[in-house]
């Protein structure tokens, strides 16, 4: 399986886009709403300013008079050093101020405040003008006061808080990004809860997922459970399968035997009895070459997905001995299985299979009235079960090709046997990480063949 | 309208134009080693600003200097019609704020500009260099015999109880003449009303008016006048190291005292920026010097100041534009006159 890219990454990616498309949005608002705060801050100033000049108008007879209050300019340089103008127009004259500011600007109504940005002396000022009627004798004038500023005071002021909004909008970018990983990593920890369920099983635990999952993993886990019944299902059916087929081929083997050994009976003929055997033992051969075959195929299937159990190799010793006893008994060969409790992790079946035939070699293959010692014990991290006999031994020369398929030594005629024996063990230690000894015995004559494998770590 | 009296083409800031005769009081050309020239319009006489010139040109000795003094009223004139100068040196700070203002000043930003107080610049357009407080000069024979008083209160009082003491004695600037006098008026008449309490004790008592600092103090130093009010601190206490200054002192009033700030500024049309921009900061290296030093011209800041500057200097800004404009001057020449000339 190729990974195409992780979840949490994307997930972390996406929400960090997400929170630095909401930073720059909340940098720009923040922006935009500290210019307009600094430029109404400006035009309440100006307003004030003209507002006061303005209240400082009045008429001595004819003459519209007016001393300009301090507070009205002070005031505009209370906040920043704008470069100020104004100009204060009696019905339509200039009566101080600078003449050519902004003549053209519309002069409000009586009482009216106006704002407006213009262009003076190369500058942009915001300008606000505000119109009095003043009494001069009796008549009426309408007098407008503008008072101008620069905006390079409000524009550091937004330039300087935009800055400090940059600067907490990154920080609150790296915030997002730290707790979107941290959310990313804990919303995928359910569904490494789920892995780490499945991973747990033993391989022939086959029962479905019922451990509780969120919402969004209910396909995937029914899914699973789906694929877990298959599994089951076509487990079941090989295992059948295999029974079956076994059965098929023994049973009419079995027949055919008992109707060589009838006819081996009521024959009369050297001749006829002979030919009969040979058929009684090519049948023989047959049958234990079927079984064979299918143990082979049982290792092969079960060292696919191997059980983890906890065995202990003194009770598969036992059983193997106890299978074996009338076997050995008819040659008058003695078994002594001296053992310990030493355990293993592995398939029972497997490892019984696997001492079954080195045993059955041992047997089969010494001459009566000997003694056949199966000892197990544990050495270090390794578990051993050693298996002697007084037979003739393994003969010369390398002991490997034993374990190839269909091998059989010199000292396999008029045995039967079909040279999967060792092959089988073989295997079955292999698929346990272990191996396989086949030696001469040291002390005198016969073999001696040792299973090796790994101690159960944890236990005794 | 007939109803309106309209102020035409009195105000300086905003009518000028034509050609302005510009009164050159005193002009020296320091010759330097190349063609670039710097030319420097100022209030400073030369005998204040000379070693200031010499310090620069040891430092760019390639930079000729054409020093050209005028009156404060005459120097932002000048300005105004665009004469031909790079730096602009003037003790009236509300006339350099007036050309900073309408834009004839160009920015300049340096290591000592920016080591300048904020009260010492404005918007890199006009830099301050001394801070000079106002102070009032007295005769210490005509006060034989008197508590010398502390405040304006007492000054008040002393003048109002000893008429034939001080008649014809005071001397104050003649505020429709100086623009000095003019700041230190109004600056005056806004912080206390004591000003103009003054100005009617001395209206009495035939005040006599003065265009500059100078003059008013020899008159001291003669026994001409019992009392010099509001002349230049940097003037007064140059004056009163000289032997000559015996029978003078420096009235120490602590009600509070206006400080100017004397402030340079680079001319728009300039085209010796650079040139300009060095003289300046040697200026205002000067204008940061810890102690008073050799030259006359006080620093910014000096131990001796401090009294006076914690009043604060006389702020720069737009509100200095106020008594700038020809409405407010003509309404508070009017006042002043008929407090002063009560005799006249
Ligand atoms: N204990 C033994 N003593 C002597 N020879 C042995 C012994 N065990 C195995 N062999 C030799 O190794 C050969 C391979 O043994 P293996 O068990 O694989 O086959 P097999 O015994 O011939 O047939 P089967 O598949 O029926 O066991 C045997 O043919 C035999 O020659
Ligand atoms: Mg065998």
């Amino acid at each position: 399986m190729t990974p195409s890219g992780s979840i949490g990454r994307r997930l972390t990616v996406l929400l960090a886009c997400v929170a630095a498309l909401l930073s720059v949005l909340s940098w720009s608002m923040v922006s935009s709403f500290a210019r307009q705060a600094a430029e109404r801050t400006q035009d309440n100033i100006l307003a004030a300013s003209a507002t006061t000049i303005a209240e400082a108008l009045r008429s001595e007879g004819d003459e519209i008079r007016l001393e300009l209050p301090y507070a009205a300019f002070s005031m505009l340089g209370a906040i920043s050093q704008d470069r100020v103008f104004y100009h204060v127009d009696v019905d339509g004259q200039t009566l101080t101020g600078y003449s050519d500011l902004a003549p053209d600007l519309e002069t409000p109504a009586p009482g009216q405040i106006s704002f407006g940005t213009v262009t003076y002396r190369q500058a942009t000022l915001r300008m606000v003008s505000i119109t009095r009627v003043v009494l001069a004798g009796a008549d009426p004038v309408p007098v407008t006061v503008s008072v101008a500023q620069t905006r390079d005071g409000i524009s550091a002021i937004a330039t300087d808080l935009s800055r400090t909004a940059a600067l907490l909008c990154v920080a609150f970018f790296v915030l997002a990004v730290v707790l979107s990983a941290f959310v990313a990593r804990s919303s995928l920890n359910q569904l490494t809860t789920v892995a780490e369920a499945v991973a747990r099983r033993g391989p022939s635990d086959l029962r479905p997922l019922r451990d509780r999952a969120p919402t969004e993993l209910a396909p995937l886990i029914q899914s699973l459970n789906r694929f877990i019944d298959r599994l089951g299902t076509s487990l079941r059916r090989s295992e059948e399968f295999i029974t079956e087929a076994a059965h098929r081929v023994r049973t009419p083997l079995a027949t055919v035997r008992a109707q060589a050994e009838v006819a081996l009976h009521s024959a009369r003929g050297d001749e006829e009895k002979g030919r009969l055997r040979r058929m009684i033992r090519a049948i023989d051969e047959s049958s234990r070459s079927a079984g064979q075959l299918l143990d082979h195929a049982t290792v092969a299937f079960r060292a696919d997905s191997l059980a983890h159990d906890a065995i202990d190799l003194a009770v598969i010793a036992r059983t193997v001995t106890s299978a074996l006893e009338p076997t050995a008994e008819m040659k008058d060969i003695a078994i002594e299985l001296a053992s310990e409790t030493v355990i293993v992790r592995g398939d029972g079946v497997l490892l019984e299979s696997a001492l079954r035939n080195v045993v059955d070699n041992a047997i089969k293959y010494s001459s009566p009235d000997t003694t056949v010692r199966i000892g197990v014990s544990a050495d270090g991290a390794q578990a051993q079960v050693r298996v002697v006999d007084e037979g003739p031994g393994l003969g010369a020369g390398p002991f490997d090709r034993f374990t190839e398929r269909f091998h059989r030594g010199d000292n396999a005629e008029g045995v039967v046997g079909s040279g999967l024996g060792l092959t089988i063990a073989n295997e079955v230690l292999v698929a346990h990480g272990g191996h396989i000894v086949l030696a001469q015995n040291e002390e005198g004559r016969g073999a001696c063949v040792t299973l090796c494998l790994p101690l159960a770590s944890g236990l005794a | 309208m007939r109803h309106v009296m309209f102020a035409i083409g009195v105000w300086l800031g905003l009518t000028a134009s034509g050609l302005s005769a510009l009164e050159i009081e005193e002009r020296k050309r320091y010759p330097g080693t190349s063609d670039a020239i710097l030319r420097i319009l100022s209030t400073a006489d030369l005998a204040a600003f000379e070693p200031i010139i010499l310090r620069f040109q040891t430092e760019r000795p390639d930079i000729a200097i054409d020093y050209v003094v005028a009156s404060s009223a005459d120097v932002f004139a000048a300005i105004k019609d665009g004469e031909d100068f790079d730096l602009v040196i003037s003790s009236a700070m509300d006339l350099q704020f007036q050309l900073a203002n309408d834009g004839l000043a160009k920015p300049y930003i340096s290591d000592a500009t920016s080591a300048l107080p904020t009260w010492a610049r404005w918007r890199d357009l006009v830099f301050a260099f001394t801070s000079e407080p106002a102070v009032t000069v007295i005769s210490t024979a005509r006060f034989a015999g008197l508590r010398l008083p502390t405040t304006r209160q007492e000054l008040i009082a002393v003048l109002r109880e000893n008429p034939e003491r001080f008649a014809g004695a005071i001397g104050t600037y003649d505020v429709r003449v100086s623009g000095l006098g003019y700041l230190f008026a109004t600056q005056e008449a806004r912080s206390s009303d004591a000003f103009w309490r003054l100005s009617e004790v001395m209206g009495r008592l035939n005040p006599q008016l003065y265009c500059c600092s100078g003059q008013m103090i020899d008159d001291v130093s003669q026994g001409r006048l019992a009392i010099a009010y509001n002349v230049l601190g940097s003037y007064a206490a140059q004056r009163l190291e000289a032997p000559e200054a015996q029978g003078m002192q420096i009235l120490e009033l602590e009600d509070y005292a206006n400080v100017m700030l004397r402030t340079a500024l680079i001319a728009s049309t300039s085209d010796a920026e650079a040139a300009a921009g060095a003289f300046l900061d040697v200026l205002l290296r000067e204008g940061l010097r810890e102690d008073r030093g050799q030259w006359v011209l006080p620093p910014l800041r000096s131990q001796a100041d401090d009294d006076a500057l914690s009043f604060g200097p006389i702020r720069l800004g737009p509100a200095l534009m106020v008594y700038l404009d020809p409405l407010n001057r003509r309404a508070f020449v009017e006042s002043w006159e008929s407090a002063m000339e009560q005799q006249n």
